[in-house]
Order: structure tokens, then sequence, then C-alpha cells
């Protein structure tokens, strides 16, 4: 504590109060940075920008929700004597983990997107945004077709704790890819349209943030799900 | 942003109706209107608890009142089918509107009332001003996490009007139960009460997402989290405990409605499912979730009784471990709930154990309370005595959880009264006094002027008396087997005698409700009373009371403030003013002392 108050500034006289007074204009420094900035000030604590940090906070509910599903999963996996439960059909394994590797290599993309926007490199920023966000559609219509598939073969939400897992499951992890991508895609456009200075990189650092969290949970559901 | 908007951002200048009083950012605004919906939201699910009760003492008699509607009135309602004549047909509670009224007067409890006034408001309106911020981190989620919340409070009432009536499975909504129609007759009831709590979710989680950036990342110059006010300890606390918890309800909620819906059998016994697995994740969120009840109430009263008593908080940092401690037990403990409910018996010994760990942390923070106001020369204000009633109503409370806590008890007591009034004494006698304690303590710096002392103390003294002779009987009730969520108890001849107990309960609950009157008009005739402009009226050292004037503009602080000691510097020997706010700096033998 006394170490603590010897790092102290000199102090600046006491905010006397006016009643009435409006605040002053413009930002005031000594406050999280609106945009997002590392704290400017002697802050106890090492500085991570508010917004990222915001977004852990998001990430971390989001697997949170993972966390229910894939328990309620758990539950029926392990306390049934034979999982995939007779005459239900087989997830195509192989193909999945094909998509797999194409929703990795997404994440390598996007990598090389934080890279190039750091190191101020456009076209290649714009290159890697496109192509994660195709690598993004191409995973969602393999994993379409598949559902496709899996319905005609009679697998549906109704027909039994194996599908309605899977569906659950897997449809939820969709669900948020398909979110990510049209984060993506949107970025793609204002990049485009070059209305994105590379400058400003915290709205790609936290679509960056969210498809790794996004990727980063498909390899547990494929183990869990698909390899048993 | 645009260049007017910029300005008028900078200067807010007259931002107009809508965007002062509707869409604002400004967290203070968002806090009181949190403050109104948790209000608006008592009032109903206060109204609902008095049904129940009227029938629990005069079990299938007209509700009062109801013979002023004639017959020809009731007839012409039961034909039209409309949702008054469904929930009391001819102005009796049926079997089937029972448990709605009691599934919803819980909901609207713990969601519309405790949860947006204790997080909503409380949250919003001082972690920014406590830490020294100009606002949350993020204004505009802040504004959208109320109006999120408002939509399903909007999705909640619309229950009571669709055909089927409102959900009627518990607020615990055991499966199958609120799995299947055929179980309770109710089927877009059911289905509005899970939209609307994934909703409420979302809504509250934009908040806590909000509250930790903010602690984590607002804090003014010199506010270490160690001269944190136990407030954000514990709001801050609460908001970790949301994040964590809220999505493992909102999953469960999810696989209940596709039960519901979509033909599936999570939790249906016939198709493949288990009915244990929403148990089991409604505690896993459930357990936590009476935590975000109780924590921010604790924080609250850590910062009363200090002011109250003129002295520091007795372990200042002891609570803030406490505090966190509970938080991280109180994820391991649910099956606490469940210990009756064909879970295998040796989980049950575990449970137990740590529901019984639990209590140490929160014996702890009694013993601080009674420390900090051993000796002292206690001001017996309004918001101190609802303080002080918390402290002796979470004795109570405590005590009787640690009966339900152990499984060999607990078999005994589960579904009786005694779980009514166990958890009534935490959420009646801990949030709603500790909401009062908050409201009656912050009220000059959210409005700028002043609530009536005395009638504050009135108030005080009809709703501690009334509550207790409202709940403490049910002990008794409990023991002596009158289960609970039972629509006629004179069906049961050994519950007979029990019956003049029951009425006694009843009659002191409408006592309880008019007590509330007081609180009512002494809101209304603050709001309407003339403005102070005094500043600290409670000499408190806390950051809110440096901000100006009474009711600080947006922005908060004329210039950001610098702290310069812990909240709890009352009563410093050698100094000639018994409190010293935190931004003051205190000359070096003092600032030795203060900090020390
Ligand atoms: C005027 C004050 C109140 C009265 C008279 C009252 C009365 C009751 C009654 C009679 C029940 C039903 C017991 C049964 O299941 O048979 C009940 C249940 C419940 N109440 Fe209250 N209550 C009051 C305030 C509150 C408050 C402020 C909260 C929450 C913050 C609350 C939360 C609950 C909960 C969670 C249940 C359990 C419902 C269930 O098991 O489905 N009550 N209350
Ligand atoms: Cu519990």
């Amino acid at each position: 504590m006394t170490s603590l108050l010897k790092d102290q500034p000199p102090r600046a006289a006491p905010a006397q109060p006016l009643p009435g007074a409006p605040p002053p204009p413009g930002r005031r420094p000594g406050w999280g940075d609106d945009e997002g900035g590392p704290r400017r000030d002697d802050s106890p604590m090492p500085g991570m920008a508010t917004a990222q940090l915001g977004m852990l906070m998001f990430l971390a509910a989001e697997g949170m929700l993972f966390a229910g599903f894939i328990g309620a999963f758990l539950v029926f996996r392990f306390g049934n004597a034979s999982w995939p439960p007779p005459m239900q059909p087989r997830l195509p394994v192989a193909v999945t983990g094909v998509n797999t590797a194409i929703l990795l290599l997404s994440g390598y993309t996007m990598i090389r997107a934080l890279r190039a926007a750091a190191r101020r490199k456009p076209a290649q920023l714009r290159a890697s945004i496109i192509a994660t966000a195709l690598l993004g559609i191409l995973f969602l219509a393999v994993q379409g077709y598949e559902w496709v598939r899996l319905v005609s073969f009679g697998l549906t939400m109704a027909s039994g704790i194996y599908g309605a897992t899977f569906y659950t499951l897997i449809g939820t992890h969709g669900l948020h890819v398909v979110g990510a991508v049209t984060w993506l895609l949107i970025i793609s456009l204002l990049l485009a349209r070059s209305r994105f200075r590379p400058a400003r990189r915290l709205p790609l650092e936290l679509c960056g943030m969210y498809w790794f969290f996004v990727v980063g949970v498909w390899p547990l559901l494929y183990v869990l799900v698909y390899l048993h | 942003m645009n260049e007017t908007a910029a300005v008028a951002h900078a200067t807010h200048e007259s931002p107009g109706f809508v965007r002062t009083y509707l869409f604002s950012t400004d967290h203070k605004m968002i806090a009181k209107q949190f403050l109104w919906l948790g209000l608006i939201m008592m009032l109903l699910g206060g109204l609902l608890a008095l049904m129940v009760r009227w029938e629990l003492a005069w079990p299938e008699t007209q509700l009062p009142l109801m013979n002023l509607i004639s017959e020809k009135t009731w007839e012409a309602l039961n034909e039209s089918g409309s949702w008054i004549a469904r929930m009391i047909p001819n102005g009796f509670i049926s079997p089937e509107s029972y448990n709605s009224l009691f599934t919803m007067h819980a909901t609207i409890m713990v969601f519309l009332v405790v949860m947006p006034i204790l997080v909503g408001t409380f949250g919003n309106f001082l972690i920014p001003l406590q830490i020294g911020a100009p606002d949350m981190a993020f204004p505009v989620l802040n504004m959208l996490s109320f109006w999120t919340t408002a939509l399903g409070g909007l999705v909640m009432l619309a229950g009571f009007f669709v055909p089927g009536g409102h959900a009627a499975g518990g607020w615990t909504a055991y499966a199958p139960l609120s799995a299947q129609a055929i179980y309770t007759g109710v089927n877009w009831g059911q289905h509005l009460w899970l939209i609307s709590l994934f909703i409420l979710g979302v809504g509250s989680l934009m908040g806590s997402i909000n509250y930790i950036t903010t602690v984590i990342n607002m804090r003014a110059r010199g506010m270490t989290w160690f001269r944190m006010p136990l407030t954000i300890w514990s709001l801050f606390i609460t908001a970790v405990l949301l994040l964590f918890a809220l999505p493992v309800l909102q999953a469960a909620a999810v696989l209940l409605l596709f039960d519901r819906t979509l033909g599936t059998s999570f939790y249906l016994p016939a198709g493949g499912g288990e009915p244990l697995l929403w148990q089991h994740l409604f505690w896993f969120f459930g357990h936590p979730e009476v935590y975000v009840l109780i924590l921010p109430a604790m924080g609250i009263v850590c910062d009363i009784l200090p002011v109250f008593s003129r002295k520091p908080i007795f372990g200042y940092k002891a609570m803030a471990v406490a505090m966190i401690s509970i938080a991280f037990l109180g994820f391991i403990v649910w099956g606490h709930h469940m210990f009756i409910s064909g879970m295998n018996p040796s989980l049950a010994v575990g449970f137990s154990i740590t529901t019984i760990l639990i209590s140490v942390p929160a014996a702890l923070i009694t013993m601080n309370w009674i420390a900090t106001l051993f000796r002292a020369s206690i001001r017996f204000t309004t918001p101190m005595l609802f303080a002080l009633g918390v402290v002796s109503m979470f004795i109570i409370g405590g005590l009787s959880g640690i009966f339900l806590g152990l499984a060999p008890t607990d078999i005994f007591l589960h579904d009786t009264y005694f779980v009514v009034a166990h958890f009534h004494y935490i959420v009646f006698g801990f949030s709603i006094l500790g909401i009062f304690a908050g409201i009656y303590f912050w009220f000059p710096k959210m409005f700028g002027r002043k609530l009536n002392e005395t009638l504050g103390k009135i108030h005080f003294l009809a709703t501690f008396i009334t509550f207790n002779l409202v709940f403490f009987p049910m002990h008794m009730l409990g023991i002596g087997g009158h289960m609970r969520r039972i629509y006629n108890p004179l069906q049961y001849p050994f519950l007979e005698p029990l019956q003049p107990m029951n009425v006694f309960i009843t009659v002191s609950a409408f006592l309880l409700g008019a007590s509330q009157i007081l609180f009512m008009i002494n809101f209304f005739w603050g709001l309407a009373g003339k403005k102070t402009w005094e500043q600290n009226p409670w000499e408190a050292n806390t950051l809110e009371w440096t901000a100006a004037p009474p009711r600080p503009p947006h922005g908060n602080f004329l210039t950001p403030p610098i702290v310069h000691h812990g909240p709890y510097v009352y009563s410093l020997p050698g100094s000639t003013q018994d409190w010293a706010p935190q931004n003051e700096e205190l000359p070096g033998k003092l600032a030795r002392a203060a900090a020390g």
C-alpha cells in the first residue's frame, strides 16, 4: 500500500465541483480510450485494449454456451451403452476431416490478414480476408451438403437423441460460422471501398478473435462428435 | 461518427427527450430505467404472491373484491375465453392457475425484480461513479442491455395472455413436467417463458461484459484493486458469475424448447432422454444465480455499515477474498438441490461437503460485519437500519441453509415450507432489504433529492416486523410436513392443525404488502420534492459523493479524479474530520495511517 502511494505523481488540485457546470468537451485523458487503446495513465493493471477485453469476455460466455451443449452431449454419449445407437446412419468422418482442414486453413489466412494489417499491406490484407471468408463459406457448403445427405438417410432432430445432439451441437457451431463469415464479408466490402484505414485495425482484430474462437472449438467438436 | 454527432457527444447539448430518457447511453439514466422496470415488476410479483397466499389460507374461496363483479360479467368473461377468466374463473383460483401464479411470482421476482435492481440499477449507477470513470466501457452496449431486458420482460408478460395460460412448471421448470404440454396444459406460456429467459440472459450478459471490462480498464488513477469499494468487488464478481452461469441456462433452455417444439427428447425418457440433465444444467446456473441475487446486496451492506458506524470495515481484504471464494465454490455445489432426485448418492456426500465449505466465507463476512459494528457509535439512519436488517436476516437464512445443505436433514426437509422459509430469508431478508438500503442510501445521488427519514424508518420497522411474521412460521410449517406448491393444504388431514398458521402468515403477508405503500409514498414524495445541493449528505468517502453536482451530468467528473487511499478511512486517529474522501490527499503521517 505505501509503495503504491509513493508511485503517485505530484497531485493536481482536487476537482472542485461547480454545480451545474457542463463537462468539458472532447475526450479527456486519464480514462480508458474510446477507440480501445490501452489506458494511458499509471494503471495498476497491465493495459489490454478495452474493446479486446470486452470481446474476450464475450468469447468466455460463448465458451460456456458450448460447454453447456457439450456437457449435454457427453451425458448421452457416455450414458448410452452403444454410441452411435444402433440403426442410426453413420457420420461422414473422412469428408468432415477434410472440412476440418479447410477451417484450420482459414485460421491461418486470418493470421496472415492480421499480419498484413500490422505491416500496412492493404493488398495482402484484402486477399487474406477474402480467402478467409471463402474458406468459411466452403466449410459451410460442405457441411450443408452433408446435412442434406444425413437427413435423406433419416437422421433428423426428431429421429432420436443421436440426431438431436448432432444437429444442436454442430448447428450451433455452424450458426457461429455464418455470423463470422458475415462479419468478414462486411469487412472485405469496407476494404474494397477502401473505407477501411489500415491504421484502424481494431475492428479487424476483434473479428480475428471471433474467428479464432470459431475455428478453435471446431477440432474439439470433430473429435467428440465424429470420432468414436 | 459524423461531425455534428461528435460535437453533440462532446458537449451534450440538449440531446432531446428520446435520447435523454429512452435511448440514453448515460449509465446513470440506464440505472434509473432498470430501477423503474424492477419496481413496477415488484408490484406485479407481490400481487401474485398475495394471491398464492390467499389460496393457502382460505383454499378455494373467492378472492377479495371479486364479489363486486357481477355473475353476468363473469359469465361473459368465461364465454369470451378472456385471460382473466382463465386465470381466476369467477374470482376463484383454479388448480391450474395456482401453478402459474407461484411459477410467475418467482420468475418475476428473480429475473425482473432482484436482478434488474441489484445488478442493473446499482451496477450501472455505481460502477463508473465509484471507480471514477466517465461512463461504462461500452455505453451503447449498455443501452442495448436495458432494452434487451425490457424486451425479455415484455415477452414474459405476454405469457399471461396466451391461450393455455402462463408457464406452470415452477420457476425451476423441471422436465418432463415442463417438456410437454400435456402435463400442465400450458403450451405457449411455457414457450414464451423459455424464449423470454433466453432474451433476459442476453441482456444480462451484455451488462456483465460491460461491468467486467469497465472495472478492469476504466478505474481512475490510483484506484488500485484493493482500493475499490466492496460494492465494486461484489458487482465485479457478480458479473463474472453471470458470464459463466447464464450461457449454461440458455443452452438448457434451448434444448427444452427443442423438446417442446421440434420433437426432440433431450429430457423425455420415452425418447431416450434424461430428465436429470435439466436439473443438472438448471442448478449449475441456479446456484451461482442465488449468489448473483445476494452478492451486490452484500457489497452494498459492506459500504453502508462503515459510513454509519464511522469505522473502517473490518477485514477489507478478507471480505474481498471471501466473496471471491463464495463465487468460486458456488459453481460446485449445485447438487445440493438434487439430493432426492435419484442422482448417485455418493455424489451427495461431495455436494454436502462443498456446501458446508461455503458457509466458512459466509460466516467470515457476517463476523466481519459484526466486528465493524462492535463498539461503534452508530448513526441509525434508514439505510443503516436496512443494512442491519440484512445482517440479522442473513444469520437466520444462513443457519437454515446448513440444515438443507446436509443430505441427511435435507431428505426430510426438501420440498417443504422449510425451504420456502429459507430462501425467502435470503431473497427477501437479504436481497430486497439490501435493495431498500441501497435506494435510501443513493437516492440523493440518483435524483438530487432526499427521502424522508422518519417515513423511511417507519417503513423499515413495518417491513422488518411483518417480514418475520410471514416467513418465520414457515419453518415450523415445513418441519410439520407442509409441502410447497400445493393448491389446497386442507386435502391432507395431517395438515389441518397447521391451518391457523397458514392464515396467520397470509394476514401478515397482506400487512407486509401494505407496508410497501409507505415506501411508494416516500419515493414519489421524494421525487416531487425540492432539489438538494448537498453533495455528500452521509459524509461518505467513495468517489460518487465527490462527483458534482448532486446529480452529475453525463461524464460524471469534471476532471478525472485521482485516488489516494482506500474507501474506508473513517475516524482516523489524529485527523480532525472523521472521514476522508478517496480523492483527498492526506498529509504524510495520516496518509501512512490510512494506507496501513
Ligand atoms: C411479499 C413478499 C413475498 C411473499 C408473501 C411470498 C410468498 C411466496 C409463496 C407463498 C411462494 C409459494 C410457495 C409454494 O411453492 O407453495 C413463494 C415462492 C417463491 N418466492 Fe416468494 N414471496 C415474497 C417475496 C419474494 C421475493 C422478493 C422473491 C425473490 C427475490 C421471491 C422468490 C420466490 C421463489 C424463488 C419462490 C419459489 C417458487 C417455486 O418454487 O416455483 N419471493 N413465495
Ligand atoms: Cu443452491
